[in-house]
This record gives structure tokens, C-alpha cells and sequence, in this order.
């Protein structure tokens, strides 16, 4: 082989010289994961679209306190932490470290925040309205069924990305990692954010007690 | 365009992830005042789904910057993802199906 054609065997896209997508591995490796994981709770949310038009008396069991009040603050707190995780994003690619830090904080506790406020919700559900996983007052056992599998998976998201910001935190602290890794846990908390956009409307607020 | 500055790549300044999020607090309290609107079910489901994706659309493209990467990865990425969306919903009319052959209560 030539001098020239091992030049363009690194530079040529189609050679796999260059990267088509001109992002680094671990980002585009996080974009893979969302988009499969944003299939999982598109299947989760139409099951439960499903479930609901196929009922012909659907529970309304959220009254506006404290259940649409609650799911309400909790959407407040993750979308600040969203904004939050961007100005850490944007502290880290200008090389402030110690600000990085302060901004990953503020979103681990916008994280901690709704997950309390979720665990509260749920203990209301349970412990008020005796809605279980297979049964409720409404003689609706679907209702409770998907409704813990899907706002539980995501609170499962939610306490494993406050996890994850931690780690994150902690090594930037400690003068670890590069801008890409903090940017990578952004997309990954701004996912977990985004996916509550729909959980919000179709389950809380489609089913407000009027 | 990506480079080693994360950045350049955002495009964005901090005071448009400002706008964004005022925005979305905005699109939100929306939702919040239509569900208390007594509208039919399926313009309630509609709306919301409208309102979400619209929310979800400005996450993706500001907070996670996908606006600002190269047009490839996101052809890469989402026309799969949005298919694969549409063609769950092909279980959906079985719905009204089952709701006609429960037995009234």
C-alpha cells in the first residue's frame, strides 16, 4: 500500500478513517443507551395507554393536594436540575472544576428532592388510598400494576443518576475526568428528565381527580 | 460541528438554557390548567401528547445539544426510534376492542 492510501485510510468517513458523527465514543455510546432506553418506556407508557382505554371506569385518584401539587414540584425540581446540569456542563468545558462541582450538587439534590417528594407521593397512595400493585378500591388492579412499574422505573433512573452525578462529582473534584465525561452524564439526567415529561400528563394529570 | 471544547459544540449561551427552561416551567403550568379544563378524554390525550413532545423536542435539542451536532446523528438515531414508537401503537385499537367485551359490572 502506498504512502497516500494509508493516508486516506485515516482520514476518509467511508474508510472508517473519521468519524461520521464527529462525537466521541462515550457520547455516542450514552445516545445508544437512551434511545433503547426510551424504547422500554415507550413500551411501558402505551401498555398503560392501553390498559386505560380498555377500561371503561378508569381511577382518578389524584387530587390536586397532595398528589397534582406534588407530581407538580417534583416536574419543577427536575427541570431545574436539568438546567442546573448544563450550566455544570458549561462550568466544565471552561476548566472551573470547583464550580462544576457546586452545579452537580444543585442537580443531585434537585435528584434527591423529587425522589423524596415520590416516595411521599407513593406512601399517600399506598397508605391512603390502599392501592396496591394488584388491587385498589377501584376494582381496577391494572391501574396499580402499571402504574408502579412505570413510575418506579423511573424513580429507579432518577436515585441511580443522583448515584452516577455523585461518582461524576467526586472524581472532578479530585482533578478526574475530562469535559465529555460530565457532558455524558448530562445527556443521561437530561433523558431521566425527559421521560417525567410524559409520565406527568399521562398518568398524573390524565387521571386528576376533578 | 464537534471539537475538543465542549463549548463551541453547545452553540448555545447560558442565558438561551435560561429561556429554555422558563419556557418549559411555562409549557408545563399549560398542562397543569388543562387538566383542570373538563375537556373530552381524547383532546386531553392529544393535548398532552402534543405539549410533551414539544417539551421533549427543546430537552433534546438544547439541554442535550443535539441542535448543535452533525445532522447525521440524529438521522442515525431518531427516525429508528420514532418508527419503532408508531408501530407499538398498532396494538391500540385492540383496546376499544376489549373494552366492548368486558362484561358489564
Amino acid at each position: 500500500m502506498s504512502e497516500v492510501n494509508a493516508a486516506e485510510m485515516t482520514t476518509s468517513v467511508w474508510s472508517g478513517g473519521a468519524s461520521p458523527y464527529a462525537v466521541d465514543s462515550k457520547k455516542f455510546g450514552m445516545w445508544l443507551f437512551i434511545i433503547s432506553d426510551a424504547l422500554t418506556f415507550s413500551a411501558l407508557l402505551i401498555a398503560y395507554t392501553y390498559v386505560r382505554l380498555s377500561s371503561p371506569q378508569w381511577p382518578t385518584p389524584f387530587h390536586f393536594f397532595p398528589s397534582i401539587v406534588f407530581s407538580s414540584i417534583m416536574t419543577f425540581c427536575l427541570l431545574s436540575s436539568s438546567l442546573t446540569m448544563v450550566m455544570a456542563v458549561h462550568a466544565m468545558s471552561h476548566g472551573n472544576r470547583k464550580s462544576t462541582v457546586r452545579w452537580i450538587l444543585a442537580t443531585m439534590a434537585g435528584g434527591l428532592a423529587f425522589v423524596v417528594l415520590h416516595a411521599t407521593e407513593w406512601r399517600n397512595l399506598i397508605v391512603n388510598e390502599h392501592m396496591t400493585t394488584r388491587g385498589n378500591e377501584w376494582n381496577e388492579p391494572l391501574f396499580g400494576g402499571t402504574f408502579f412499574a412505570l413510575t418506579g422505573l423511573h424513580m429507579t433512573h432518577v436515585i441511580l443518576g443522583v448515584i452516577y452525578l455523585g461518582v461524576i462529582a467526586f472524581a472532578v473534584s479530585r482533578g478526574k475526568f475530562k469535559a465529555i465525561d460530565v457532558e455524558v452524564s448530562g445527556l443521561y439526567w437530561h433523558f431521566v428528565d425527559l421521560v417525567w415529561m410524559f409520565i406527568f400528563p399521562m398518568v398524573y394529570l390524565l387521571s386528576a381527580k376533578l | 460541528m464537534h471539537t475538543e471544547n465542549p463549548a463551541e459544540v453547545s452553540g448555545a449561551s447560558t442565558m438561551t438554557f435560561g429561556k429554555v427552561w422558563v419556557a418549559l416551567l411555562v409549557l408545563t403550568g399549560v398542562e397543569v390548567f388543562l387538566a383542570y379544563e373538563q375537556l373530552p378524554t381524547l383532546i386531553m390525550l392529544v393535548s398532552f401528547l402534543g405539549l410533551s413532545i414539544v417539551k421533549a423536542a427543546m430537552i433534546i435539542a438544547y439541554f442535550m445539544h443535539l441542535k448543535f451536532e452533525r445532522f447525521s446523528l440524529f438521522l442515525t438515531l431518531f427516525p429508528m426510534l420514532i418508527l419503532c414508537i408508531l408501530l407499538m401503537f398498532i396494538s391500540m385499537p385492540d383496546s376499544q376492542r376489549l373494552l366492548h367485551m368486558r362484561p358489564p359490572q
